[in-house]
Order: structure tokens, then sequence, then C-alpha cells
């Protein structure tokens, strides 16, 4: 049995649990409040942390005295996190943590420390468009070459910027090696390493040309079109907002080992993180985590917070220190999404076929700066292209990952710019869409009948309109948008125990980030094995368990599902072989079905599991199932579609979601129920990001307006309308095997409600979020239409 | 705990024992507690939170005081400092760790309990002013094998991703039918208003709101 088709997925009608709709195995865990987060770890003798932040957006820190708060009883140890002479670039940033017996303690200790700060200029403004920005002359970085690379970029022209302007990095071996591995040309790598190296220069402008790419012939595309559409489009920073802030409790076993516990989407990655930062062997890491309270890309890395948590256990005598953020710091510091905004034209024939696109973007994501986010969207493969983003370097908060990286603002500004384009040409967006559907690099028959079905649940040959051409006070409209991902499956490790009284136990350093996926596991495991899910007890959460991936890119079910899979089968053809002669069969003759080893052709001649696993003696069966491994059990890419149906108030400017819908294709389903419960919930994520959120920065003091969830506002119960999914299953999808979810759904909301907003009132609003001061302002600039209508 | 109230200095002997809750260093949760938070929060009885306001006279603190809660019917007993809120006691001294700590501000429900069986947001009460009011938190209502038609609804309907926000919607729900035991989706709209949840569980919730009105019908 050398042969990897014994572990592809079981055909539909031989699935008992995959593709069913089961309940989360931790859901009455949750509703009771027993479902332990790390915030809610309370550790012997444990300690509160209270850190001192900074109040500017770009000091230098002075002085530091935190000598009255060291005697302050209750006060078991101070933490200078960063010291006279550090430089901070965004407001909110860590400055002193203090450790004491409870938060009352911690905060009165807090107030008695007293810092100095030489206040910076600081620079926040990323909605104004770049002026003067500078012509980029300096070495190369590593970032500029990846841009280049992820835009296509012609190999001549890679090669003649490295040997003009040099590089600022080293190309060592490894990374050769890994460039070798994403197909980047032999020349190109060769460039590099024979490329003079330079020191970065200084930097003198917040703004920084990140990309410049052209195809085709533009100038001659715009020139002959017979149809040009302009617009303006956009869509602010917004911040993760973890329902459970960031942090850890960390605590010293001995002097050189740590136990932390840590709300973390990378619970087998972390110990590496901590032993470089506490200069420890990685071995002598523990990390733990139950349950994780929302994470959407923001927490997969120990963070500063982690560090300077085990380094203040450590001067408290190594007692556990708790530091969970504050709502404040969470939403200045703790993560948030790039900025967005371009001028976009497009050219098109009369019949509605595209023929030229050219934007000027620019984004900021924090100190960094940030990169452009994939433009024109999907529909790739626009004959005639000129697009330059420029990043805009700010001093708010960093970026970090926000589900579906670049993806959701490059939808909102393409599908934005070809439903404006569609308005022009007295088209139904769905029929532009549809006509260009060849422009897409793949899966251009999914999108069609994906866009089908969704027409039809949304009613769009029936509901949809031209553009403005609603009278009555509240206009109603549709928008649509398209997305796609990736996916595929993260490295993992699945461990698979039989035992002889017949129980089964599964280990995977894995986490559920409420998506399912302890659920997931259970139900690959129980189907293959022919057992109900509640026969096999399953462990994740630790990094003494196999390691498995971080939960980014909708990986995990990938990963976890194929290396379950190869475990799970590997495990049963190990008992077959054990029990074959009780049956009188070939092991390669028995089935796992129903609780029962049995012979595939004589049924009834079968063993109950509880006694097949009774002859294995006293020696269990273990085995580590991987991926990736054996057999093809997993694929990359898959499409959705997003319809919006929008009410708009003309005379108060707010927006009402009468209805969403969302199709989506993921491979295999693994748990219909929770599937569909990822996407649903991306729609009101996609809900509150296209109406609500913005992370507004005070020019003049340079800090987050809104750092609370008054103001930094998500979708209510009553705010997200009636919402329809619907999965694409069965053949030419299940056979891909399961692909990810966690970012695909999240894309497309922003674009389709703009859209109908558009559709419904006759004029862009062109940045999001779509508050009624927007909507009122592009209804006023269309001449007075509010007063009108 | 971003602006936890600074501990008020010891008050002059001669100060009237009347002065109560108004003394030196009125904190923001004081403030909540005596204007009555409703317009945020529709569920919360604020009548039942001025009453509370009056009730208190002498004066507590500042160190730590006596405080006595009934919790789930159980008595408990702990030594706390008055500014310490019954959201902190009840998650850092009894290990009752189902209601959250998010927003803290009486903004997003994740830390409803019942207190004289009315939703309350428990980040804006304080434990002082909490004893001789009776508290019910999520452990309360069921437990795993013994789950309240709430749980069950919102484990059947999938009312839950991350589960963070899930004990408050729970609480928030059972108190709003135990009100409208025949809800209408209007109804449901502004009924669980004051919670909110960034996964995006509302389709679940929304159907679990309606199976637990099936369910819990003349209970």
């Amino acid at each position: 049995m050398a042969d990897d088709s014994k572990y592809a997925w079981p055909p539909a009608e031989k699935r008992s649990l995959i593709g069913k709709r089961i309940s989360r195995v931790d859901g009455p865990d949750k509703v009771s409040g027993r479902a332990k987060y790390t915030y809610d770890v309370h550790r012997p003798g444990m300690l509160f942390g209270k850190v001192i932040r900074s109040p500017h957006a770009h000091a230098k820190v002075v002085s530091v005295d935190t000598s009255a708060a060291e005697k302050m009883p209750g006060v078991a140890a101070v933490h200078v996190i960063q010291g006279p002479g550090t430089e901070i670039q965004w407001a909110g940033d860590d400055i002193v943590v203090i450790a004491a017996v409870d938060e009352p303690t911690a905060a009165d200790a807090a107030r008695a420390v007293k810092i100095e700060y030489q206040p910076l200029p600081h620079f926040v403004n990323d909605f104004t468009e770049p002026k003067g920005v500078p012509e980029n002359t300096g070495p190369l970085g590593l970032r500029d070459v990846a841009q280049m690379l992820n835009n296509d970029t012609d190999e001549k022209e890679i090669i003649s910027a490295v040997q003009k302007r040099g590089i600022s990095f080293k190309v060592s071996p490894e990374m050769a090696q890994r460039m070798k591995d994403n197909e980047v040309p032999d020349t190109v790598i060769k460039a590099l390493q024979d490329a003079p190296q330079k020191e970065a220069q200084p930097v003198t402008s917040p703004y920084k040309k990140e990309s410049e790419v052209l195809k085709g012939d533009p100038d001659t595309a715009f020139k002959e079109a017979e149809v040009v559409s302009e617009g303006t489009y956009g869509c602010p920073v917004i911040t993760h907002c973890c329902l459970e802030s960031h942090g850890s409790i960390a605590e010293w076993t001995d002097s050189d080992h740590l136990f932390a516990h840590h709300s973390t989407q990378n619970v087998s990655g972390l110990a590496g993180q901590y032993a470089q930062a506490l200069k420890i062997p990685e071995a002598n890491v523990h990390v733990h985590q139950d349950h994780i309270g929302g994470g959407f890309g923001s927490k997969f890395g120990i963070d500063r917070w982690g560090r300077y948590t085990a380094e203040v256990s450590k001067k408290a005598g190594g007692k556990p220190v708790r530091v969970m953020l504050e709502r404040a710091p969470e939403l200045e510091v703790a993560g948030c999404r790039p900025s967005a905004f371009a001028r976009v034209k497009v050219a098109a024939k009369k019949d509605g076929t595209i023929t030229g696109w050219q934007s000027e973007s620019w984004g900021t994501g924090g100190p960094g700066g940030g990169g452009a986010p994939p433009m024109p969207y999907v529909l790739t493969n626009i004959p005639n292209q000129r697009k330059q983003h420029t990043a805009v370097a700010t001093n708010i908060g960093p970026a970090r990952a926000w589900r579906a990286p670049n993806h959701p603002q490059g939808c909102l500004i393409t599908l934005a710019a070809l439903e404006d384009a569609a308005a022009r040409l007295n088209m139904d967006p769905l029929d532009l869409v549809l006509k260009n559907l060849n422009l897409a690099t793949a899966r251009s028959e999914v999108y069609h009948d994906e866009l089908l079905i969704a027409a039809d649940l949304i009613e769009w040959k029936k509901r949809w309109h031209p553009r403005g051409q609603q009278s009555g006070p509240n206009p109603r409209g549709l928008g649509l948008a398209i997305h796609t991902w990736g996916g595929r499956g993260h490295d993992s490790n699945c461990e698979l125990t039989i035992n002889s009284d017949g129980s089964v136990n599964i280990r995977i350093g894995s986490q559920d980030l409420g998506t399912g996926t302890r659920t997931c596991i259970l139900i690959v495991a129980g189907d293959t094995l022919g057992l109900p899910i509640d026969k096999i007890n399953l462990k994740i959460g630790d990094n003494q368990y196999p390691p498995d991936g971080g939960s980014g890119g909708s990986t995990t079910i990938g990963g976890v599902s194929s290396s379950t899979r190869r475990a799970a089968i590997d495990a049963r053809d190990q008992l077959f072989t054990k029990v074959a002669s009780a049956l009188n069969a070939k092991p390669e003759d028995l089935e796992a079905v129903n609780g029962t080893v049995r012979v595939k052709s004589a049924p009834s001649r079968s063993l109950s599991w509880k006694d097949a696993c009774a002859r294995l003696g006293t020696q269990p069966i273990q085995v580590v199932g991987k991926n990736p491994g054996p057999g093809d059990l997993i694929s990359s890419g898959v499409g959705g579609v997003v319809m919006a149906d929008v009410s708009v108030d003309t005379e108060t400017g707010i927006v009402k979601m009468n209805k969403m819908v969302c199709v989506q294709d993921c491979g295999l389903i693994i748990n219909m129920k929770t599937a569909e419960s990822q996407v649903y919930g991306a729609l009101i994520m996609g809900v509150a990001s296209a109406l609500y959120e913005e992370k507004i920065m005070d020019v003049n003091l340079g800090t987050m307006l809104n750092p609370n969830m008054d103001f930094y506002r998500l979708a209510g119960i009553g705010d997200v309308g009636e919402l329809v999914v619907h999965m694409m299953t069965g053949k030419g999808y299940d056979e891909r095997g399961p692909i990810g979810l966690g970012e695909p759904p999240t894309v497309g909301p922003m674009a389709a409600i703009s859209n109908a907003v558009a559709n419904a009132i006759g004029v862009r609003v062109p940045f999001l979020p779509l508050t009624p001061d927007r909507v009122l302002a592009a209804l006023n600039s269309k001449g007075g239409s509010n007063a009108t209508v | 705990m971003d602006d936890l109230p600074e501990k008020p200095e010891k008050p002059a002997k001669s100060k009237s024992k009347k002065s109560s809750s108004s003394g030196p260093g009125v904190s923001r949760r004081d403030f909540l507690k005596i204007s009555g938070v409703s317009a945020a929060m529709p569920l919360v009885s604020h009548v039942g939170a001025l009453a509370m306001a009056e009730e208190h006279q002498g004066l507590q603190g500042p160190g730590k005081v006596p405080v006595a809660l009934t919790v789930n019917g159980k008595k408990l007993n702990a030594q706390l400092e008055p500014r310490v809120t019954l959201l902190d006691a009840l998650r850092d001294q009894f290990d009752l760790t189902g209601a959250k700590r998010v927003c803290d501000r009486g903004t997003c429900g994740a830390c409803t309990v019942l207190m004289d069986d009315k939703p309350v947001y428990s980040c804006s009460i304080l434990a002082i002013d909490a004893q001789n009011h009776p508290i019910t938190t999520v452990e309360g209502l069921g437990e795993p094998g013994k789950l309240h038609p709430v749980q069950q609804a919102f484990v059947d309907n999938d009312a839950q991703q991350c589960g963070f926000c899930t004990p408050g919607f729970v609480v928030a729900t059972k108190a709003f039918l135990d009100r409208n035991p025949h809800p209408t989706p209007e109804q449901i709209k502004h009924g669980l208003g004051g919670n909110f949840c960034r996964c995006g569980t509302y389709a679940g919730i929304r159907a679990a709101v309606m199976q637990a009105a099936k369910n819990t019908k003349g209970a």
C-alpha cells in the first residue's frame, strides 16, 4: 500500500462527517463562560502589569525616573522598556512597565513615574495626495526588489535598476535559494549577487515611490478609447480591534525556563521568538493557549510587550506577570490595516471591453510606509496599464496583516472604478464584469457561475436600475464585487494515537481562532476512522505538541486537514494489519465504518472498534501525519462574489444595509456550519469597514482620536441587514481539497457596498467609511440633489 | 483600567458621613452610575443604578474594605478597594471569567451580568455597590451537559466564533427573552443592540434568539 491515492479525500457517498453541518465542539465551553482565554488565566501569585505609554507621536525620551514608583508598597518590579535617548515613532508606544500585586496598585505606581520627552515633528496625514515625491536614486532595499518581482516587472528592467542603483542588503545563500524556489529568474538572482552594496540613503520625505508598472501601451489605449472613466477612491487605516486584546502572562519556572500564556495565532512559532529575545534556548520556552479572542492577522509575534512581560517577570523573581493591553493601546499600537487611495482612469470600448487602466495610488501602513494593493484586482490582464504607488510613512502605529492583506483595498479601488465605467457606458455592471472575465488570470468560469448565482439570490435583474434613476428620499441600490485568495496549507504535524482500549488521541500544536479548527480536525479524523467525533480526544494550543504553522493567509484548514487525514489513514492501516487475520481477510480488504472494522465485500464480518483495538495488546499505534506529505490533498486559489443591496436616506446621509449575498468557493468543505459562519462573519466585518471603521488621527497632536469602542464603531446586530451565504460544492470543487476561508469573503464587501451606494444615489462617495457626512457631501457635489429629490 | 480612578486621599475626619460617593475624586464610573448609562445601553436598568447610588451612605476606603457578594446563589467574600469594579471582582477575586473586559467603559456588552435579574455592564458598577443585589453570571445560567436553553441555542446555531463576546450575548439574550418572550426581528435588533461582536456572529445569534424563544416559552 505505498500508493498515495489512499490518502485522497473520500467521495461524497463515503463521507460520514465531512461536509455535514456539525456544531463546534468548543461551543458548550464558550456559551457557558468556561472557555479560558489568555486574559482569563489566573496563575498563583500572579502580578498585574501596567504600562506607561508615550503621549507623543514622535519624540525622544529624555529622562525616566521610576524611583518613587519602586518604593510604593505592593510594587514588585519596575522595568524601563525604552529608556533615555530612544526615539519614539508613534503615540502609545511602551516606555515603562510596572508589576504590582493588583491593578489599582499598578495604576497608582504608574502615576508616580516621571518621564520627560523632547517632542519631535510628526506626520500622520495619509489622506492628502502626495506631492513632490522624490525620485528614487538610492540603493534598492529588499522590499523594493520584492515589489518589482511581485508586480511582474520586466526582467531586464529589474536587472538594470539593480546594476544602476545598487542594493542596501546582503544576498545570503539561503536568500538566493529562496528566490530560486520562488521561480525568480537566475539572471535576476545573479544581478543581485553581483550588485554593489551601498548604504541606504537617509530619509528626508514621508513619501517614497514604491512601485511603477508599465504594461502594453496605455497612452495609445487611452487616446483610442471610446469611453474613458475617471474617479478617486479609497479607504482609511482601520484597526483589528480584537475583543481579547493582545497580551500574555509570563513566568519563569527557573532561571532560564519561561512559561508563557499568550494570546496568539501562532502557538508553535512563539518559542523561537521568545528564545531569541530573551537569549535562552528555544527548548526552554513553553507556550500555551486554549482559546483566543480574535486575531485577524495581528497576533503572530511575541511583540515588544511579550518580551517585556517576560523581562519584568524575571525582575519580580520569576513570578507570573500579566500584561494584557488596555483598549486604547489595543487600537493605537496593536496593529492596523494600511490605507489606500487612488486616482484611476479606465479606458473601454462602447461594447464594454476594457482596454486600459491607469492608477496613481498612495497609502500608509505606519512608519514603514506600505506596499501597493493589487490593482487592477482579479481582472489583472487589462492589456494596457500604467500604475504608480507612493508609500506614505507616518507616525501612526505599525500596520499588521489584516485579513487578506491589501486585497480589500485593491478590490474597492478596482471594482468601484469599473462600476463607474459601467455607469459611463450606460451598462449594467454585472454585464460589464461578465463580459471582461477573460481578463482574470484564473477561474473565470467559476466567477461566471458565482456571479449568476449571486445575481439570482439578490434578484439583480429585477431590482437593479441604472444609476440615479430612483426618486424619493430613500433610494435603493445594488452593487457587486469579485474577489480571490490563495490558500493551500501551512506545515502541520498531527500526532495520532490509537490505544488498546479503543481511545483515540490527537495532538497538534495548532490553534482555533474561532474558525472551527478543533471541530474540523475531529471531523477529518472521525470520518477517516469511522468514529463519531466525541470518541476522539483532541489537544491543541501548546508548543509541546507536534509543531503546526501559524493561522494566517487561510492556510490552517489545508494544513491541519491534510496532516490529520494522513495520520488517520496511516494509523487505520496499521490497525487493519493487526486485525486482518482475525477477520480472515487481507488488510487492504478492510474498512473502518460506523464504529466497526469490517470486510468491504462482506460487511457482516466485522469487529467493533473497541474489539479491534483490543487486539493491539500493550503497544498502541502512534503515527505522525505531516503536511506537506504524500498524496495531492490541497489546492490554492479561490473565487467569490459579494453583492449588496442598500438604501440611502438622502436627507440624513445614513446608509442602511438591506441585504448582502456572498457566493464563495473553497474546495472541499469540511464543516458546512462553521464554513458558513466564517463567511457570514466576513460580510459583517465588511459592513463595519464600509460604513463605520476609521482610525482617526489628529493631525496636530499626532494621536488617535477614537481609541475606544464608542467612537471606533463596529457593526451591531441591527446594522447588517439580511445575509445570504451560498457555498459552491460538488464536482469541480470537492476534489480540490479544503481551502481556507479566513481571507477571501472579507475582501468584497467594501467594494460591493460602495457600488450599491453609488447606484442608489447616482454619485460616487469616493472615500470610505460611508458616513453620513461623506454621503451628504457627495450628494451636494451632484448639484443639491438631496434638495431636489 | 485605562483611567482607573485615582485612589482618593484619606478624607478629613470632620467630613460628614453623608458626603459619600460624590466625595473627592468622583470617578468616571461613579459618574456613569449616577447619571445612568441608559442611552448607550438599552437593556440596562438605570433606575436600579440610581437607587443604589442613594443606598450607600457611609464613606468607604480608600483602603480595602470587606465586600460580600451573592453570585450565582453563593455568598462570596473579599477584601477590595472601593474603586474595584464588579467585573474585576468577579474575574480576579472569584475566577468567574465568563464576563469579559473588552471596552471597559460600558459600550460593548462583553461584561454583561444579571443584577437583580436585570442585565448590567459589570465594568461600570463598583463591587461595593453590587452588595445586597443578587448577581447571576453566564456560569450560573448553565454548564456543559446542563446548558440553559439560550446557551443550547447559541451552540446549535453556531452563534459564536472566537467566543469572546459570547458570554455577554448569552446573558443579554436571556434577559431580553425574559422581557420579550415572543420577539420580532425588529425587537431583537434593539434588544441586543448593546453588545458588539468582532468576528461577525449576528446571523447565528438572530437564529439562536428565535430558537431559544421557542424553547423557553412558558418556562
